[in-house]
């Protein structure tokens, strides 16, 4: 057989790429390091390790002097008042992340799976369009939309249905945070879901699932990282946003953010417990992604 | 055009002799007919398989009976039940899919238990059915592992397996062996006919491999641009092709078109159009028109002509020409001999290590009337 026969003869290994690998062996990565790796230390790196410096200080105030002396800024936030804040912070961002998950997912799925093919990037790019727009504004958006005399509550009077006082409550803040990360979270979603193998879902319809069971039994198991990613990414968004706890809510919806800002430019003006805040919630954040590397990718996929 | 004898006795819709039975189904997609009026009857525990060129339609046709799509028109029964309002899901049927589609996310156990577990199954008999399965294809040793750490060969099995377990009325295969090299798929081809066999079960295979339809096939439905052209034995389909696209997809051979000039009891005379004059002695009667005039297409195969440097004493279809290629294929010489009309015949002969004719010296073709085929063009 005439096609089994390569007509065109091996390339012989040329020795010169592997000489110049082994000169520049010792620095080569090094260089390419270089710039991304002084980017970290200088702007990841050292401020980390100034706010742990000034967690250490009890007390401290502008323009005093940087003293370490232990960790009562850290025992401080054990007290309930704090704690509740805190608790609260993860309570805003574990409901966002669910909020997220239940109206993004069938956004995504419907694109990814269901929307004719040349109309995906377009509908992707309009789901994500909000995002052109400053955070702020969106967040100022709301408040015409939810005070008392906004459009909210104008557009239920048209129907006679009672006015809903939403804003500076948890739920404003609610609804602010999820609407300023759900774009992210169909993003994720969408490009999980896009690489879905659609055989996978024809099989489990062959073997006798229904689309309910096939649904739950392939495709979230098969866009699992996805759905882990876009989590992760809404969750960690919403444990520091700031914004949306400031401008929506009211004074019941304190929260870590607010709270550290408050201990920096606000009335308290406490540095140290403002560093040991953001140390808990840096640790906190890092522990997540860790957890993230370390089991988001335990199964072979195919 | 009806197919074969059993065509002529149609089964009432009751009458289970068939599992699967299309009749006159269409299927459109966005304005292009991808299958256009078939009609299959396959027989229970046969092993039936649809060849033709890619685009042909046999995989839509497959997907129909899988559930996977719906046709535009006409309908699909399996044993004797129409399939037309049933979801795949429901249906008595699996897939073998060419890709193996095997859940990455899931062990190998857990694929086959798949279908096992939907039907809520007991854990005894899962397990005892689950492993019955991994044995039948020799896989138990995997059952552990992801998909994604097998072989392509051992996909396919665990595919198979996944397949089998749910005892299905009709396994369906869709390309089964077109994505593994040569040697696994001969051996393949031989473990699945044997499996078939020992389970006597109906399978439906979908292959665009002529060679892999006629050594693993009960019977063999031929398609072409969404029709079917012919439903018949492997022998009945090499060696009694109705159509010239048949002629020439199954098997090599020589096709000349031409007119029919004589049509008598020693049988038919062909001029072709660059002027041969062939005689053909079907043993089948010439179903075409009577006198002269019509345009036929005659088939020789080439293993049925011979070659010779010396002209030989036959007085029908012996013509001269120029060996233009040889090739050695060791059990067979190929040989390709450009006629004085222009015309080319390919030659294979058995190699019987006798004096082999060499290049570009001017030979003899001939073959008898009895081996050529006029087919209505």
């Amino acid at each position: 057989m005439t096609e089994s026969v390569s007509p065109v003869p091996p390339t012989p290994a040329t020795p010169e790429p592997e000489e110049r690998r082994s000169r520049t062996q010792g620095l080569g990565p090094w260089i390419l390091l270089g710039p991304p790796g002084l980017w970290l230390l200088l702007l990841l790196v050292l401020p980390v390790l100034v706010i742990f410096e000034l967690s250490l200080v009890p007390g401290i105030r502008p323009g005093d002097l940087v003293n370490p002396s232990g960790l009562d800024n850290y025992v401080e936030i054990l007290k309930p008042i704090y704690l509740r804040v805190i608790l609260r912070t993860v309570g805003f961002a574990g409901a966002s992340t669910a909020i997220c998950l239940l109206l993004g997912f069938p956004v995504a799925y419907w694109i990814a799976l269901m929307s004719p093919r040349r109309w995906r990037n377009a509908l992707v790019v309009a789901f994500v369009l909000p995002l052109w727009t400053s955070s702020l504004l969106r967040s100022y958006a709301w408040i015409t939309i939810l005070r008392p005399t906004g459009v909210l509550n104008s557009f239920l009077a048209t129907f006679g249905i009672p006015q809903l006082d939403l804003l500076n409550q948890n739920a404003a803040v609610l609804i602010g945070m999820s609407y300023s990360f759900l774009p992210y979270m169909v993003l994720i979603l969408y490009s999980s879901l896009e690489k879905l193998d659609r055989r996978l879902l024809e099989a489990a319809s062959d073997l006798g699932a229904t689309p309910v069971q096939a649904f739950w039994q392939v495709t979230v198991p098969q866009s699992i990282q996805g759905i882990a990613a876009g989590s992760l990414l809404v969750f960690i968004s919403s444990l520091g946003d700031f914004i949306n706890p400031e401008l929506l809510g009211g004074a019941s919806s304190m929260t870590a953010s607010r709270l550290i800002y408050n201990q920096f430019l606000g009335a308290t003006q406490n540095w140290g417990f403002g560093s040991s805040l953001s140390m808990v919630i840096i640790l906190a954040v890092s522990a997540a992604i860790a957890l993230l590397i370390r089991y988001g990718d335990a199964t072979p996929k195919t | 055009m009806s197919q074969t004898a059993v065509s002529t006795q149609r089964p009432s819709k009751t009458d289970t002799a068939y599992d699967v039975e299309l009749r006159k189904v269409f299927k459109v997609y966005n304005g292009e007919t991808a299958v256009r009026g078939v009609d299959l009857q396959i027989r229970s525990g046969e092993f039936f398989s649809i060849l033709g060129p890619s685009g042909c339609g046999k995989t839509t046709t497959l997907r129909l009976v899988a559930g996977f799509e719906t046709p535009s028109a006409g309908e699909v029964l399996v044993r004797g039940q129409s399939m037309l309002t049933v979801p795949p899901y429901q249906r008595p049927v699996n897939t073998v899919f060419q890709s193996y589609a095997l859940f990455g996310h899931m062990t190998i156990w857990d694929n086959v238990a798949f279908s096992l577990k939907l039907k809520g199954k007991t854990k005894a008999e899962l397990q005892d059915r689950v492993r019955e399965a991994l044995e039948l294809v020799k896989m138990t040793s995997f059952a552990h592992r992801y998909p994604a750490q097998l072989s392509g060969g051992q996909q396919q099995r665990v595919a198979l397996a996944r397949a089998l377990v749910n005892r299905p009325a009709v396994l369906l295969l869709d390309e089964p062996l077109g994505a593994l090299d040569l040697k696994l798929r001969k051996e393949m081809q031989v473990e699945l006919t044997s499996l078939q066999q020992e389970l006597g079960m109906t399978f439906v295979m979908v292959t665009h491999d002529q060679e892999e339809a006629l050594s693993m096939s009960d019977r063999i439905a031929v398609m072409n641009e969404g029709r079917v052209e012919q439903i018949g034995s492997p022998s009945e389909i090499y060696e009694r092709p109705r159509t010239p696209f048949v002629a020439d997809f199954i098997g090599e051979t020589n096709l000349f078109r031409g007119r029919l000039t004589q049509h008598d009891r020693d049988g038919l005379t062909v001029v072709t159009d660059a002027g041969l004059q062939l005689a053909v002695k079907s043993q089948e009667p010439w179903a075409g028109g009577g006198g002269g005039g019509g345009d036929v297409v005659v088939s020789v195969r080439p293993e049925k002509v011979h070659v010779s440097l010396y002209k030989p004493e036959v007085a029908a279809n012996c013509f001269e020409g120029d060996l233009r290629n040889i090739m050695y294929l060791g059990t067979h010489v190929h040989y390709v001999v450009e006629l004085r009309s222009g015309d080319r015949v390919t030659v294979m002969q058995v190699n019987t290590g006798g004096e082999r004719p060499k290049l570009h010296v001017p030979v003899y073709v001939h073959w008898s009337p009895v081996d050529c085929l006029a087919l209505a063009a």
